[in-house]
C-alpha cells in the first residue's frame, strides 16, 4: 500500500547530487539526476552499512563513500564487486516544489 | 611512543582477535573522518579521465621502452639502467595502478580502470577477485588485528622478513603458490572470509588465466632458448619490488593497531616528484583511508585543507623510516609498543566523546 511522505523541497538536492532523508526509523537517499529528474533508494550501501548521501552521483551511477560499490539510483542494481545486492528503490513524484517518496 | 595492554596478537582472519574485534565493536567500526563540506568534497570527489590516461601513457611508453632496451642490450653491461627502469615500472609502480583502479577512482570510465587493474594485478601476481575483496577489508578495518587482510608487518615484527621484502624473494614465493593453489580451485579459510560465495569461483577462473600466460612465457622462453620473456614477466616481480615496499611499507608500519582513527594508524609522507609518481601519490595516505573517494590526483588539494587535523607529515621517506626503527627494535621484545601519532592542537582529539566527558560531575553522582 501506498505511503507518500515528503522528503524534502527540491531546491534541497543540487543537480547531479544526492541528500540523506531520515524518517519513522529508516534513511533513504534522495537523487536528483542530470537531467533534472529525482530519485529515492535506501539510505545505505548494501555491501556495509555506509551512507550513500556521502557518496558521488556520476550521471546514473551513485558510488558508496567508503569502498566505492557503485550502483544505478534509478534502478538499484549493484554494478560489481564489492557490491553485489541490488539497492532498493523507491517511488518519487514532484508536487509543488515538494519531493515525495512512496515508502510504502 | 606509547605502550597498549599486553595481548598476543592473532593475525588470522579466523581466529581469537577476529572474535574479540567483532565483541567489541572494532570490526565494521565508524570511524573519524576530518569535517569538509559536501560543496567541497564534491569537487575533490570529481573524476575525469585526463590525469591518468596522460600518466598512464607516459607508463606505458616508459615500461615498452625499458623493454626495448633489454632486448636490445641483451648481453651486455648496458642492460642494466633498462632492468632497474623496467623492474619498478612493473614491479613496483603496477602496484598504485592496482590499487587506483581498484578503488575505481583513477580513471572516471570505468572500463579503463578495469583494463589497468587487471594488468597490474597480473604484473603484482596478486589475484584480482581475491584482492579487490581483501582491499575492501583493509579499508572497512584498517590495522584491526583478526580482521585486516593486508597488514604488512605484524607485531612482533620480523626484520629479516621486512628487509627481504625488499628483494621481492618472499613476496614471489608467496604469490606464485598462492595462485597456483587458487588455480587448482582451492581458497583458504582467511580468503573465504572476506570473499563472498557468490565471487569464489571468480576468484578461481582469474588465477587461471595467469597461470595460462606464465605457463605461455615459459613456453616461449624454452622455444627461443632465452630467458628474455621471463626477465620481461614474472621476475620484475623479484627485482623491481623494491620501490613498492620502500613506499607501501611506511604506510603503517609502527603505529597504533585496532584504533578507528586513520591518523592514528596511518601515514602520511611528503616525497620527491618520481616517487610520487610511481606511487601515484599514495604517499598522502591518511588522507586515501579517510575518504578513498578522492582520487589520487586531488590527493596534494586535499591534504591542503585538512592538515590542520592530522599529525605533521614526515618530511621524508628517510625521516620516517629514522623515526619507525626505533620502535621496531622495542617491538621485538614489547609488541604492544607503538609510535603514538600526535594531533595537533588544531585537531579535533581521538574519540572525542570520552574527552567531552565530564568526569567531575560523574563522580560527584
Amino acid at each position: 500500500m501506498a505511503e507518500w511522505v515528503e522528503a524534502c523541497a527540491v531546491e534541497d538536492v543540487d543537480e547531479e547530487d544526492v541528500i540523506r532523508f531520515d524518517h519513522g526509523g529508516r534513511t533513504f537517499a534522495i537523487y536528483r539526476s542530470p537531467e533534472d529528474a529525482f530519485f529515492a533508494t535506501d539510505g545505505f550501501c548494501t555491501h556495509e552499512k555506509a551512507h550513500l548521501a556521502d557518496g558521488l552521483v556520476m550521471d546514473d551511477i551513485i558510488e558508496c563513500p567508503k569502498h566505492n560499490g557503485r550502483f544505478n539510483y534509478k534502478t538499484g542494481q549493484a554494478k560489481g564487486a564489492p557490491v553485489c545486492v541490488n539497492l532498493k528503490t523507491y517511488p518519487v513524484k514532484v508536487e509543488a516544489g515538494k519531493v515525495m517518496i512512496d515508502i510504502g | 611512543m606509547a605502550m597498549a595492554g599486553s595481548t598476543k596478537r592473532d593475525y588470522s582472519l579466523v581466529g581469537e582477535s577476529t572474535r574479540l574485534a567483532i565483541e567489541t565493536g572494532l570490526a565494521s567500526a565508524e570511524w573519524y573522518h576530518t569535517d569538509v563540506p559536501r560543496k567541497t568534497m564534491k569537487e575533490l570527489m570529481q573524476r575525469s579521465d585526463g590525469p591518468a590516461i596522460r600518466d598512464t601513457i607516459i607508463w606505458i611508453v616508459a615500461i615498452l621502452g625499458s623493454a626495448a632496451g633489454i632486448v636490445w642490450f641483451w648481453g651486455s653491461w648496458w642492460i642494466v639502467p633498462f632492468l632497474f627502469v623496467y623492474g619498478v615500472l612493473y614491479g613496483s609502480s603496477s602496484d598504485s595502478r592496482w590499487h587506483e583502479c581498484g578503488h575505481g577512482t583513477a580513471f572516471r570510465t570505468r572500463w579503463m580502470n578495469n583494463v589497468v587493474y587487471h594488468i597490474a594485478s597480473f604484473m603484482l601476481m596478486r589475484n584480482p577477485v581475491q584482492w579487490r575483496w581483501s582491499h575492501a577489508r583493509h579499508h572497512t578495518d584498517t590495522i584491526i588485528v583478526g580482521r585486516d587482510a593486508e597488514i604488512a608487518v605484524m607485531r612482533p615484527p620480523d626484520l629479516v622478513k621486512a628487509a627481504l621484502a625488499f628483494t621481492g624473494i618472499l613476496d614471489f614465493r608467496y604469490s606464485l603458490p598462492i595462485l597456483v593453489r587458487q588455480a587448482f580451485g582451492t581458497l583458504s579459510d582467511d580468503e573465504k572470509s572476506y570473499i563472498p560465495e557468490m565471487e569464489q569461483h571468480k576468484a578461481v577462473t582469474a588465477a587461471r588465466w595467469h597461470m595460462v600466460v606464465y605457463a605461455a612465457t615459459i613456453a616461449v622462453a624454452i622455444a627461443l632458448g632465452s630467458w628474455i620473456p621471463l626477465v620481461l614477466i614474472g621476475l620484475p616481480r623479484l627485482y623491481g619490488t623494491w620501490h613498492m615496499v620502500l613506499t607501501g611499507l611506511l604506510q603503517h608500519i609502527g603505529l597504533a593497531d585496532n584504533v578507528t582513527d586513520h591518523r592514528l594508524n596511518t601515514r602520511t609522507v611528503y616525497m620527491n616528484p618520481v616517487s610520487r609518481f610511481i606511487y601515484w601519490n599514495m604517499n598522502y595516505h591518511v588522507e586515501h583511508h579517510m575518504f578513498p573517494m578522492v582520487p589520487y590526483h586531488a590527493l596534494p588539494k586535499l591534504h591542503e585543507l585538512i592538515k590542520h587535523d592530522l599529525p605533521v607529515a614526515n618530511p621524508s621517506m628517510w625521516h620516517a623510516y629514522r623515526e619507525v626503527w626505533p620502535v621496531l627494535l622495542r617491538q621485538l621484545k614489547y609488541e604492544d609498543y607503538y609510535l603514538k601519532r600526535e594531533l595537533p592542537p588544531t585537531a579535533k582529539p581521538y574519540r572525542g566523546e570520552f574527552h567531552d566527558l565530564d568526569i567531575t560531575a560523574a563522580a560527584a553522582e
